[in-house]
């Protein structure tokens, strides 16, 4: 590792990522575990000896949005809700690569839900990481779907009505052929699961939850993020071979199950359509 | 540098002349100048686009890919051409009104690709299988923010698969979505179609500097456009809706964002004589002159030739490219003619942008917002008011 000292007389160590990651481009709160994710993907990206011109990051806005340009890739920064579609459209047309949706909750869930659930039903091979904070955080902490009840944010003044979305529940049925959610702090687990989604056929769709203090735990009188990270691994409780409907993420009544929920083989939407090109064009030739 | 260009030969099991429909006319016109992606949603009258792109696509190693709505078509062609790939998509009013956030992220990043819209009564889902030619401003200004868009407009079948090749090459050429607005009279309406035995391919410039010196939105080049690395090769590169510089960084300042947002304009702006694509008729003695576009400039054409077979000194201009709108053809008009009337099937729309020039000549409009294309013979009265 490259030691250089600052003119104040600080070592500065290079960060041991500094050659997958442009980390002028980080923009989180301190805290954050978006960074997390971000350095986690990174590091099963360097370990699979993945470079540029291996794979391709794509999100759409939000706090999670501005994460693919912290990757020395192909990175795209879409509109809000539409990184799933775009990233569909990158893998058919170089099904050699890997293509990554890296977004937040409010994006993947709300304004792009549509695009969820019919990648997963297509069963589209791209990974799909959902850092889920439980709120709209970059525009000020305003509700979402993932919004637990009761809580308050700057749209739900006097608590939340609106039961959350189950992530992983959603995915599941809608053909998602592996899913999985952990706790942002949980980079281990994480990582592994990361490296199987990626390197399998089909949809992948791993939601990793991410505390959000800045935007949702001041109004929720959290004292501060240490105490949310700690407040969840009080209540994650970790199950393998628990079925999809049994996920239950509910953070106010203590219960954030974590683990595999999904994992099935079969063939992806990037087979299926070379199958379908090879079928078509033998019978055509046949006719000539 | 300049576009690479090749001429390949045409490789359709089409062989021409044949009797086509519009749609399909396009469809074939994007196969023959290399489209290999397809997104796109059913909607009437311009799905036989994609029904034609469905089926012949698989067969030269190109992807179709039914969307599940125009927003989520559009950004799949977004992707693809990132990857390197040519790409279109096909719709109508309602579908390009779900594409238009799309488009300003399309003319944000500089992706070359095509979007066809084949025009259908308005507001709202109005007349799926009639024809209109309502909406010549939601292709030019569907997004929001400033930008500058191309927008061809055909009036023949033949004219809908030439304009198609040529949609291409200036989104290949400027780094820009281009937009084929065809009536809907056209994309359904059959007449003989010849393809050209061999078709002009241009290419995106692609990056002349090595992976570390590459700055995705660095203008090297006069004609102002960046060169464009795709997803796949040795080169990273962040391509974000945002205000960015060079680099492709965000930048809020208002510095950046004059600089970017001049660019973007200036580049079509600047390249629009080589944009423009007119047709003229009887301009050389012509004191009152005609201005049509699209099916309707049919109509108005049989109409013209009878009134100057009558001794009228009358002239016409069909458009087939209606953005960046022509300013300098109209300075030219105003030299010598006397009036412009100005024919479209819509409340009145283009008409406006002729009006501009009022200090030139006067403006006058047979604008009907009918479905079906106007009678020659009813055009010839109304012109003859207009003598």
């Amino acid at each position: 590792m490259l030691q250089q000292s600052t003119s104040d007389g600080y070592h500065q160590t290079e960060h041991p990522l500094a050659e997958m990651l442009n980390l002028h481009r980080f923009v989180f709160c301190s805290g954050c575990l978006i960074g997390t994710v971000i350095t986690s993907l990174a590091t099963c990206l360097k370990e699979e000896n993945l470079t540029a011109r291996d794979y391709a990051i794509v999100s759409g806005i939000g706090c999670t949005g501005r994460a693919s340009g912290c990757f020395k890739a192909p990175a795209f920064h879409t509109t809000h809700g539409r990184a799933i579609p775009f990233a569909t459209g990158l893998k058919l047309a170089k099904p050699r690569i890997k293509v990554f949706v890296l977004s937040g909750d409010g994006d993947i869930s709300a304004i792009g839900g549509n695009h969820f659930i019919h990648a997963a039903r297509r069963n589209i091979d791209i990974s799909v990481i959902c850092v889920n904070n439980s709120v709209y955080g970059m525009t000020g902490g305003q509700a979402a779907p993932t919004t637990q009840l009761g809580d308050i944010t700057s749209t739900t003044p006097y608590g939340n009505v609106e039961p959350p979305f189950n992530l992983v529940d959603l995915a599941a049925a809608s053909g998602a052929t592996y899913v999985a959610r952990w706790p942002g702090y949980d980079t281990l687990r994480l990582q592994k699961s990361l490296r199987k989604g990626m390197n399998r056929r089909g949809f992948s769709f791993i939601e990793v939850i991410v505390p959000c203090f800045t935007q949702y735990g001041r109004r929720n009188r959290k004292e501060g993020t240490i105490e949310m990270m700690e407040g969840l691994r009080a209540i994650v409780d970790l199950r393998v071979g628990c079925p999809p409907h049994e996920a239950v993420l509910d953070l106010n009544n203590g219960l954030a199950v974590c683990g595999e929920f999904v994992e099935t083989d079969g063939i992806g939407f990037i087979e299926n359509l070379q199958n379908l090109r090879e079928r078509v064009k033998e019978r055509n030739a046949g006719k000539e | 540098m300049k576009n690479d260009s090749i001429t390949v030969e045409n490789q359709s099991p089409v062989r021409a002349p044949v009797l086509s429909t519009g749609n399909h006319a396009c469809a074939e016109g994007a196969l023959a100048v290399g489209c290999r992606f397809f997104g796109g949603y059913p909607i009437t009258p311009s799905s036989e686009v994609a029904e034609l792109m469905s089926k012949r696509l698989p067969l030269v190693d190109g992807t179709f890919v039914q969307m599940e709505d125009e927003i989520a078509s559009i950004m799949a062609c977004l992707g693809a051409s990132f990857a390197g790939v040519k790409a279109m998509t096909a719709t109508s009013g309602p579908g390009l009104s779900l594409m238009a956030e799309s488009i300003g992220l399309a003319v944000m990043m500089e992706v070359p690709l095509v979007i066809v819209t084949v025009m259908r009564g308005g507001p709202s889902t109005g007349q799926p299988t009639n024809s209109s030619q309502s909406d010549v401003y939601q292709v030019r200004y569907a997004s929001h923010g400033d930008y500058e868009l191309i927008v061809l407009a055909p009036g023949s079948v033949q004219e809908m698969y030439e304009l198609t090749i040529r949609a291409f090459n200036l989104s290949e050429i400027y780094r820009t979505p281009v937009i084929v607005a065809a009536d809907g009279t056209l994309g359904q309406m059959m007449e003989p179609l010849s393809l050209k035995p061999e078709v002009e391919q241009v290419q995106r410039k692609s990056p002349q500097v090595s992976p570390q010196d590459y700055k995705p939105f660095e203008v090297l080049d006069e004609d102002l456009v960046p060169a464009m690395a795709v997803a796949g090769t040795d080169y990273d590169f962040y391509a974000t809706g945002l205000t960015h510089d060079e680099m492709g960084n965000p930048r809020m300042d208002p510095e950046s964002a004059e600089k970017l947002i001049t660019r973007l304009c200036a580049k079509i702006r600047r390249a629009r004589t080589h944009i423009y694509d007119w047709e003229t008729y009887g301009l050389e003695d012509a004191r009152l002159v005609v201005l049509a576009y699209g099916v309707n400039a049919r109509g108005v054409r049989e109409a013209a030739e009878r009134m100057r077979a009558e001794g009228h000194k009358i002239g016409m201009v069909r458009l087939k490219s209606l953005w960046p709108f022509p300013d300098e053809l109209m300075d030219q008009l105003g030299h010598r003619v006397q009036k412009v009337v100005v024919s479209e099937l819509n409340n009145g729309m283009l008409i406006r942008e002729v009006e501009r020039f009022r200090h030139r000549f006067s403006v006058a409009g047979i604008t009907v917002p009918t479905p079906v294309p106007l009678r020659p013979s009813e055009i010839y009265h109304r012109l003859l008011e207009e003598i």
